[in-house]
């Protein structure tokens, strides 16, 4: 089976973006090209039958982590023209990174089906996360605390 | 390459080398940020495609890991940014090339 | 099917435990509540303690224990458990009963104490310390919680630590009672080294089953004597009796709870749950390790009968009592009598307690004041107290009939008659139970008859939160006496594992008409011999020179200055002039030889060493300076070079593969 038509519209969508994203001279544009490859990314998850990922993709990323970086962008950019240039040596070495990818995944041989099994609803999510998965579960919740307190002491005004 | 998981996996790969062509190669901390994030929405988009196409797709393994991973690289994203902040308020830039203060 | 409260059984002990860690936790401040706390885990002890009793009733010398690893050393498991017979059922409640009256009653008797909290949290960790020493089914978790004992002793009678006497009286119980201890150890090392386990009971596999017993073979006795040892110290036998008299500087609770009713207890307890050691290979019932035991018994019975007679302070008299009282079980352990003597052993708690707490009612009536010559008069200020002291007073002395010590010493007495080996102890015994009618008369002739002398001429009747336990304890000491008649020996029978029946004819005995006979006796010559009591004592006018030797205690405590200390004082003296002449020449000998190799080796050092060192340091310090400007400092080209070294790594594994 080959990948249809949206696999290959989806597919450009979040490249694109991801590759504007990247390349922008202005930071604000390629923080809204991320936005872009996030939309795709979450289409790609419900193309994989993980509707419920998608949506936390949505509001995690697009919802969460593409406003931070804006607001981080406005707080800490004072109107000046950008300098676009890229780092030749770094574009070389994600070049070679990606050629080497592709070229192992060429010679791996993949199960070409996906197995068939029951709807990922929420239902199970939640009852594989409380079941299986509560202490990670915990432990994320912690982690997050951790980040949020670890965020605000950052940026906290220091007495002078 | 044939398939639908090669093709999720070819996109997850490019979606990677992207973001480490941001991380590397510009000159903005910002950047490199949106850099961090793009090769971890990669890592996932590989945790969900492998278990889709996995042995065991009820047990939902592959899924969850996402979804941490996910609550991770928020909480990354967060301290990140504040760090951005906190070193802009000290420096006035975000210009990673001039924070060389550690240099040997 | 054992029943579920015997492998939770370490909660009786836990319980106490963990309100003494929260009282401590709580801070001095909050009385009220450390108190509570206190009493609250007692009670729930004491709740446990009848949970544990009942299954025990079920059948005629139930047992049962549960073993478990403890930790594993090497490939050798070292198991501990718990154990749940009769015996350790009967001290559970007897022991838990009487804490919680005595705690009741130090809640009143200490209100004006500054360190309130701490004293709550030390008798909590006594009562803790106490019960794991009852359900202890492993020779060493005894011997742990034996040591624990002995702390919270050594912590309660200093408890006024700014009293010099009363830190000078807790030093001198514990390391008296540690001389005992070591005996107790080597016994546990030796019995440990023969029988492999320190378990009692483990389906035939315990250290006193018949089957490690047999292969102790002659070591049996050495060991049973050596364990003697521990009891001695800590049940106050001769001549490790010193120490409970002065044991007396403590607060009168703890007098009460631990140095009457408990604690010294625990040196019979030992005896009696290793029985099984002392008596084996008996023949008609008789080992050299029980006729030691039996004759230290008789000669502790009767000597502190004695001083009991010369001494002054209401507390001290009471303590002699019970020294000799110990004595009486041991004597009654000695001869075959286990469960007689368990039961003075109960009923002794009971009434022992009832009557240092009355002690402590009149010293806290007659405003701290402990000398009997002070008093005098009191039975019409502290009526309630001097009822429930002539109880306690009456079931000491061993008035017949009505009072729990009645029979249970009669019970001794009998038991005693019928040792074959000699008929000195019963004559013996009999003189002490004589001797303790005629003090105890003493004593109530001095603190409630009589014109009230100085101290007593404003004293009063104590509070509500002292008096209730006195009244409970003293109830209990007269009910307790149901079970223990001849006519329904309910008790005797529960401890050796029989059926108890109902029989009235068997309660008049002919010991019971030599026990009214000796008793009245003792209490009439008594009330005869003191009816003239003041400032002197009759006996001193009578006769200086025995009443002197009896208020001196026979001088022992001066025999072991002039001989132990003092021994101990000059092996001190030569051992440190050995050090400081003999060993410390030596030391300075090999030292300066060693300081002529050491400049030997500096000299090696600074021309040879350090010179290659320094070469190798510049090289060091040259390849650094050049490996550093590698660091620009820019995180990016790091980053790629990681990049770059992730590639080449997984290029190598393709090529590999």
């Amino acid at each position: 089976m080959n990948p249809g038509i949206p696999f290959i519209l989806i597919a450009a969508l979040t490249l694109s973006g991801a590759l504007a994203a990247a390349i922008l001279p202005n930071l604000v544009h390629a923080a809204l090209s991320l936005v872009l490859a996030f939309v795709g990314l979450a289409a790609f998850y419900f193309l994989l039958g993980a509707e419920f990922i998608g949506l936390v993709q949505v509001i995690v990323y697009i919802g969460a982590v593409a406003v931070l970086i804006v607001f981080t962008i406005l707080l800490t950019r004072p109107a000046v023209a950008q300098r676009g240039d890229l780092n030749w040596g770094g574009v070389l070495v994600a070049i070679a990174v990606m050629s080497g990818l592709l070229w192992a995944l060429a010679r791996t041989a993949l199960p070409a089906n996906a197995t068939a099994a029951a709807p990922m609803t929420v239902m199970r999510v939640g009852q594989t996360l409380m079941g299986d998965y509560v202490w990670p579960l915990q432990t994320v919740g912690i982690v997050l605390t951790a980040a949020l307190i670890g965020a605000v002491v950052l940026v906290m005004e220091e007495d002078r | 390459m044939n398939g639908t998981l090669a093709a999720v996996l070819a996109v997850s790969m490019v979606l990677f080398s992207l973001g480490l062509l941001a991380a590397l190669s510009r000159r903005d901390a910002i950047f490199m940020l949106i850099g961090i994030e793009m090769m971890l929405a990669a890592g996932n988009l590989n945790l969900v495609a492998f278990w889709r196409y996995g042995p065991q797709p009820e047990l939902l393994t592959g899924a969850m890991m996402a979804l941490f991973a996910m609550a991770i690289a928020a909480g990354e994203t967060a301290v990140g940014l504040a760090l951005v902040l906190a070193v802009y308020r000290h420096r006035r830039t975000t210009q990673v090339e001039k924070l060389n203060t550690l240099k040997g | 099917m054992t029943p579920w409260i015997v492998s939770h059984l370490f909660l009786i002990p836990a319980v106490p435990l963990l309100a003494a860690f929260l009282i401590v936790a709580m801070g001095r401040a909050r009385r009220a509540a450390a108190a509570s706390v206190a009493i609250a885990g007692q009670v729930i002890a004491f709740s446990l303690a009848v949970c544990a009793f009942l299954p025990t009733l079920s059948a005629p010398g139930w047992r049962a224990c549960s073993n478990f690893v403890w930790f594993t050393f090497g490939d050798i498991p070292l198991r501990i458990g718990w154990l749940l017979d009769p015996l350790g059922a009967a001290m559970l409640l007897m022991i838990t009963f009487v804490s919680v009256c005595i705690f009741v009653f130090s809640t009143g008797y200490m209100a004006e104490e500054v360190n309130f909290t701490r004293f709550f949290a030390y008798l909590s960790f006594f009562s803790a310390a106490m019960l794991g020493v009852v359900i202890a089914n492993s020779l060493l978790t005894l011997f742990i919680c034996w040591e624990l004992v002995g702390l919270a002793s050594y912590l309660l009678i200093g408890f006024y630590i700014e009293r010099p006497a009363a830190a000078a009286a807790a030093k001198k119980a514990f390391i008296t009672t540690r001389i005992g201890d070591a005996g107790l150890f080597l016994g546990i090392l030796w019995l440990y080294s023969r029988a492999g386990t320190l378990l009692f009971y483990d389906h035939g596999h315990g250290c006193i089953e018949p089957a490690a017993l047999a292969a102790l073979g002659g070591a049996g006795t050495f060991i049973a004597l050596l364990i003697f040892c521990g009891a001695m110290g800590k049940s106050g036998q001769f001549p490790l009796h010193v120490w409970l008299p002065d044991a007396m500087e403590g607060p009168t609770p703890v007098s009460a709870l631990i140095h009457a009713a408990t604690m010294v207890a625990a040196g019979v307890f030992l005896v009696a749950r290793m029985y099984p050691l002392f008596s084996f290979g008996a023949v008609n019932g008789i080992t050299p390790a029980l006729e030691v035991v039996v004759w230290i018994g008789v000669i502790t019975s009767l000597m502190a009968a004695f001083l009991a007679l010369g001494q002054s302070e209401i507390k001290r008299i009471l303590a002699y009592s019970t020294v000799s009282q110990l004595g009486l079980m041991m004597v009654s352990l000695g001869v075959g009598g286990l469960a007689a003597g368990i039961m003075h052993l109960i009923s002794h708690g009971f009434f022992k307690a009832l009557l240092f707490l009355g002690s402590g009612s009149v010293i806290h009536g007659c405003h701290h004041e402990q000398d009997i010559r002070e008093m005098g008069g009191l039975r019409r200020k502290m009526p309630l107290t001097f009822a429930v002291y002539a109880i306690g007073m009456m079931a000491l002395s061993g008035v017949p009939l009505l009072f729990a010590g009645a029979w249970t010493k009669e019970a001794i007495l009998d038991a005693t008659h019928r040792w074959p080996v000699s008929a000195a102890p019963y004559y013996l015994l009999v003189a002490g139970v004589f001797l303790t009618a005629l003090y105890m008369t003493r004593q109530m002739i001095y603190v409630f008859f009589g014109t009230p002398r100085k101290a007593a001429e404003h004293a009063h009747e104590s509070p509500a939160a002292l008096t209730v336990p006195l009244v409970a304890l003293a109830s209990c000491t007269l009910l307790f006496s149901l079970v223990l008649t001849p006519a329904w020996p309910w008790l005797e029978k529960y401890l050796t594992g029989e059926k108890a029946s109902l029989n009235p004819a068997l309660l008049i005995q002919p010991g019971l008409f030599t026990a009214l006979l000796v008793v009245a006796a003792g209490i009439i010559s008594g009330a005869w011999f003191y009816r003239r009591a003041g400032r002197t004592d009759p006996l001193e006018t009578a006769a200086p020179a025995l009443y002197r030797s009896f208020e001196r205690r026979f001088w022992i405590d001066e025999l072991y200055a002039h001989t132990i200390l003092k021994w101990s004082a000059f092996a001190a003296r030569a051992a440190a002039l050995l050090d400081r002449y003999v060993w410390d020449g030596a030391v300075r000998g090999i030292a300066r030889i060693a300081r002529g190799v050491a400049e030997f080796s500096v000299n090696c050092d600074e021309r040879a060493v350090n010179r290659c060192v320094d070469r190798g340091c510049d090289a060091t310090r040259r390849f650094g300076s050049k490996v550093g400007g590698w660091h620009s400092g820019q995180i990016q080209s790091y980053l790629r070079a990681l990049g770059i070294g992730a590639l080449a790594l997984f290029l190598l594994y393709a090529w590999l593969a």
